[in-house]
């Protein structure tokens, strides 16, 4: 592995981080399109920083982009707020109508510099080692490197500092205003980091994947915890994990850096979102399973509570008459059977001592529906399964 | 080139034809399915569908090697429904909300995309250029069967839209009325969803990925603004489509290096901002100027009900006070005292006014109109 390859290696770990710990709020925010439409906005402010600076990695330029992400945010709130339209269509109005802006802008302005969309959009990251940080003739690394860097340390230690507010804030917003924390204050702090972020990785990710790297660990690792502080440590590993098992894929395929890290982020989001315990869509598929089948079976056992005709509690008379197929009757029969609910004589079914208690107990849930009964009723429930 | 020239060759020649018909029909097609995703609240499926349909292109090139845009947009299709439905499987079926599910299939999609793409260039294969017109478009590429294409999409939509028209309206305003009167309510909505991305992936060779999104709300969010009624809406979202279909048409030809993409959805924009002002009933400016008149109204009431709490204490109602004890917090200026001298409310001597016979029955009534029209 050559000192360019390990650094290369570094810059994009570093972006996954920078990138997941803003992207955890915003998905627990409900915010993550805004990443979006910031990352495509920032266009016209790197447009006109690059036009002043003409260095790709310039302070101001990553200032001006930055400001242009944060009155993206306000813009949109404004319009939002005029009750015009709702939020995610003003989302989808800003976004475009400022990067068409930053495009016109290029077209017909910078001609003969480098600088093109591509380049914006797409970045490139095997590039990135070949720009150096040379101060009075001592190499220091990549440029980009130092960028990543200050803002990997910059958020991370606003993380830390106000990470009580932020978690407050975030799930509670009436509690923090409440409190003496601003929201306003919080809101647009995050909005700040994320632009910052956005436009200090554009250049080696690009501006569209990016997004991924601030909405994929993020949402991997929602599927897989409640707790904050375990989501955020989550998140940066899966960051990180595609960013270098990503380099790798790229290695192999020859192939663009970025495209091969979401590649990655796409694959470990495909698998946990299939498997994840609780969660993941097996489960949940699994579970409604499960429920499909309880809720059969209270149908039957109140049938039978509700009727003493032998000819509406016999076996092939309740195929018909709460009108299932033979194959679910069979499962719920069985199950019942299993849990000593029912007895069957002759082809009667009638309930045992315990059935009728359970399904009175039922009964008194469903019709007073008190709150005290629900966790009782459902302890009941994982008695039956399986 | 200025625009002079434009309209006068749009008829004669064959390329501009061809791209102000394409921009124009892609504009009506893309307004009438935007509106009802701006009213469905999926704004943003436009964008999350136009990026998840890049990689259906690089695949479909892949696999078939043909450079056919037929082909490659059956890809964009493919692509851009497996994106669309796994959006809603994640919303369905995980606790993720809609933002991160769109956020997450786009950037995952575009992504794989790209890694697609450059694979594709590095391939000892001299076929490949031109596909990255698909990322921002490139309207000067459309030809006759394009056009052709676009026709037949329109007019299957169209036609979709006036069958299902009262399903896909009880859809849009009342789901579980819908389900209730028994209508297959899944089936609409993929319907529609299908019918968006059909929309979009046609779009994706004029106006490219990026900016499809816009394409698609801003002649619907302009619309919105001058009607409440749905036909109405879509109609005015179809003509918004078009005029900015053709207008960027113009002014990208009339000018040197504009991309007509971004051209037009500039100009679709400035549709929105100025239906945003200037429309009558929710339009900013004719609110605020609603806003000024209730205030001044009530300001007026205000002074006359402090002149009628004055009058009251004295037999005769309409003896006169100085004009000094009306004060700024009675909502009292020299205009609005002017004014109920116009209406013949009060008359004025000097620094003196008086209650007219008048103006104290209006001002005794002032706040009897509510209870009166209620009793009535």
């Amino acid at each position: 592995m050559s000192s360019a390859q390990l650094e290369i290696q570094i810059i994009a770990s570093l972006v996954a981080i920078a990138c997941a710990i803003p992207g955890t709020f915003l998905v627990l925010r409900k915010m993550a399109m805004i990443s979006d439409a910031i990352s495509h906005s920032i266009l016209p402010g790197i447009v006109v920083g690059f036009f002043i600076t003409q260095d790709l990695n310039s302070p101001l330029l990553i200032l001006l982009a930055a400001v242009t992400g944060v009155i993206t945010v306000v813009l949109v709130e404004y319009i939002q707020k005029t009750g015009l339209v709702k939020e995610d269509t003003a989302i989808g109005l800003v976004f475009p109508i400022l990067f068409s802006i930053g495009v016109i802008l290029i077209a017909k302005n910078a001609n003969d510099v480098h600088l093109d969309i591509d380049a914006v959009l797409l970045g490139e990251l095997a590039f990135s080692p070949f720009n150096r940080f040379v101060i009075t003739g001592v190499d220091l690394g990549p440029k980009s490197l130092w960028v990543i860097g200050t803002i990997v340390l910059i958020t991370v230690g606003l993380l830390i500092a106000f990470f009580k507010e932020l978690k407050v804030s975030t799930f509670d917003a009436g509690l923090a205003a409440s409190l003496g924390f601003s929201p306003m204050l919080l809101h647009y702090g995050l909005m700040t980091v994320s632009s910052v972020t956005t436009v200090g990785s554009f250049d080696a990710v690009g501006a569209i994947l990016v997004v991924a790297l601030m909405i994929a660990p993020a949402a991997t690792a929602y599927l897989l915890t409640t707790n904050l502080k375990k989501m955020l440590i989550y998140a940066v590993c899966f960051g990180v994990f595609s960013a270098i098992s990503g380099y790798w894929l790229a290695h192999g395929l020859d192939a663009s850096i970025s495209g091969s890290i979401t590649t990655v982020l796409g694959f470990v989001f495909l698998l946990v979102y299939l498997i994840a315990p609780h969660r993941g869509i097996i489960a949940v598929l699994y579970r409604e399973k499960q429920q499909r089948i309880e809720v059969s079976l209270l149908v039957f056992l109140l049938h039978l509570s509700n009727h003493n005709e032998k000819e509406e509690r016999h076996v092939k008379h309740l195929n018909e008459h709460i009108n299932w197929q033979k194959v679910q009757s069979k499962t719920v029969l069985d199950l019942a059977l299993k849990n000593n609910m029912i007895e069957i004589n002759e082809h009667i079914v009638s309930l045992t001592k315990k059935g009728e208690a359970f399904t009175k107990q039922a009964i008194s849930y469903i019709v007073t529906n008190e709150d005290s009964e629900i966790e009782h009723i459902k302890e009941d429930f994982f008695l039956f399964r399986g | 080139m200025n625009l002079q020239d434009y309209f006068s060759l749009v008829f004669s020649d064959y390329t501009l034809r061809n791209i102000t018909l394409g921009t124009a029909i892609l504009g009506a097609v893309c307004g009438m399915l935007g509106s009802f995703a701006v009213l469905r609240k999926q704004s943003l499926l436009g964008d999350a569908i136009s990026h998840a349909a890049l990689p259906g292109i690089a695949v479909a090139f892949l696999v078939t090697g043909a450079k056919d845009s037929n082909i490659l947009l059956l890809g964009a299709l493919v692509s851009g429904l497996i994106g669309a439905f796994w959006i809603r499987a994640i919303v369905t079926k995980t606790h993720l909300k809609s933002d991160t599910a769109l956020g997450l299939i786009l950037s995952l999609f575009f992504g794989f995309g790209m890694l697609l793409l450059t694979f594709i260039q590095k391939q000892p294969n001299a076929n490949q250029a031109g596909l990255d017109k698909y990322l921002f478009g490139q309207a000067a590429t459309l030809i006759e069967a394009d056009v052709w294409l676009m026709v037949i999409v329109a007019t299957a939509c169209l036609s979709i839209l006036l069958i299902f028209w009262k399903e896909f309206k009880l859809l849009l305003f009342d789901v579980n009325y819908a389900k209730t009167l028994g209508f297959n309510t899944k089936f609409i909505d993929s319907l529609m969803t299908s019918f968006i991305v059909v929309a979009i992936v046609i779009g994706l060779q004029t106006v490219g990925v990026v900016l499809m999104s816009a394409m698609l709300l801003a002649p619907a969010a302009a619309a919105r603004q001058w009607t409440n009624s749905l036909a109405k809406m879509v109609c005015l979202a179809a003509v918004f489509g078009a005029f900015s279909g053709v207008l960027g048409t113009a002014v990208s030809a009339s000018q040197n290096n504009l991309s007509t993409g971004p051209v037009i959805v500039i100009i679709a924009g400035v549709f929105v901002l100025f239906s945003f002002i200037f429309s009558p009933k929710r339009g900013l400016l004719f609110k605020r100027l609603r806003f000024i008149k209730n205030r001044r109204d009530l300001e007026l009431h205000k002074t006359l009900a402090f002149m009628h709490g004055i009058a009251e204490t004295h037999s005769n109602t309409s003896h006169p006070h100085t004009v000094k004890i009306l004060n700024n917090f009675q909502g009292y200026t020299k205009k609005t005292l002017k004014k109920l001298a116009d209406k013949d409310y009060v008359s004025l001597q000097g620094n003196m006014w008086s209650l007219t016979d008048k103006g104290f029955e209006a001002a005794s009534n002032l706040y009897n109109q509510l209870t009166k029209s209620n009793n009535e």
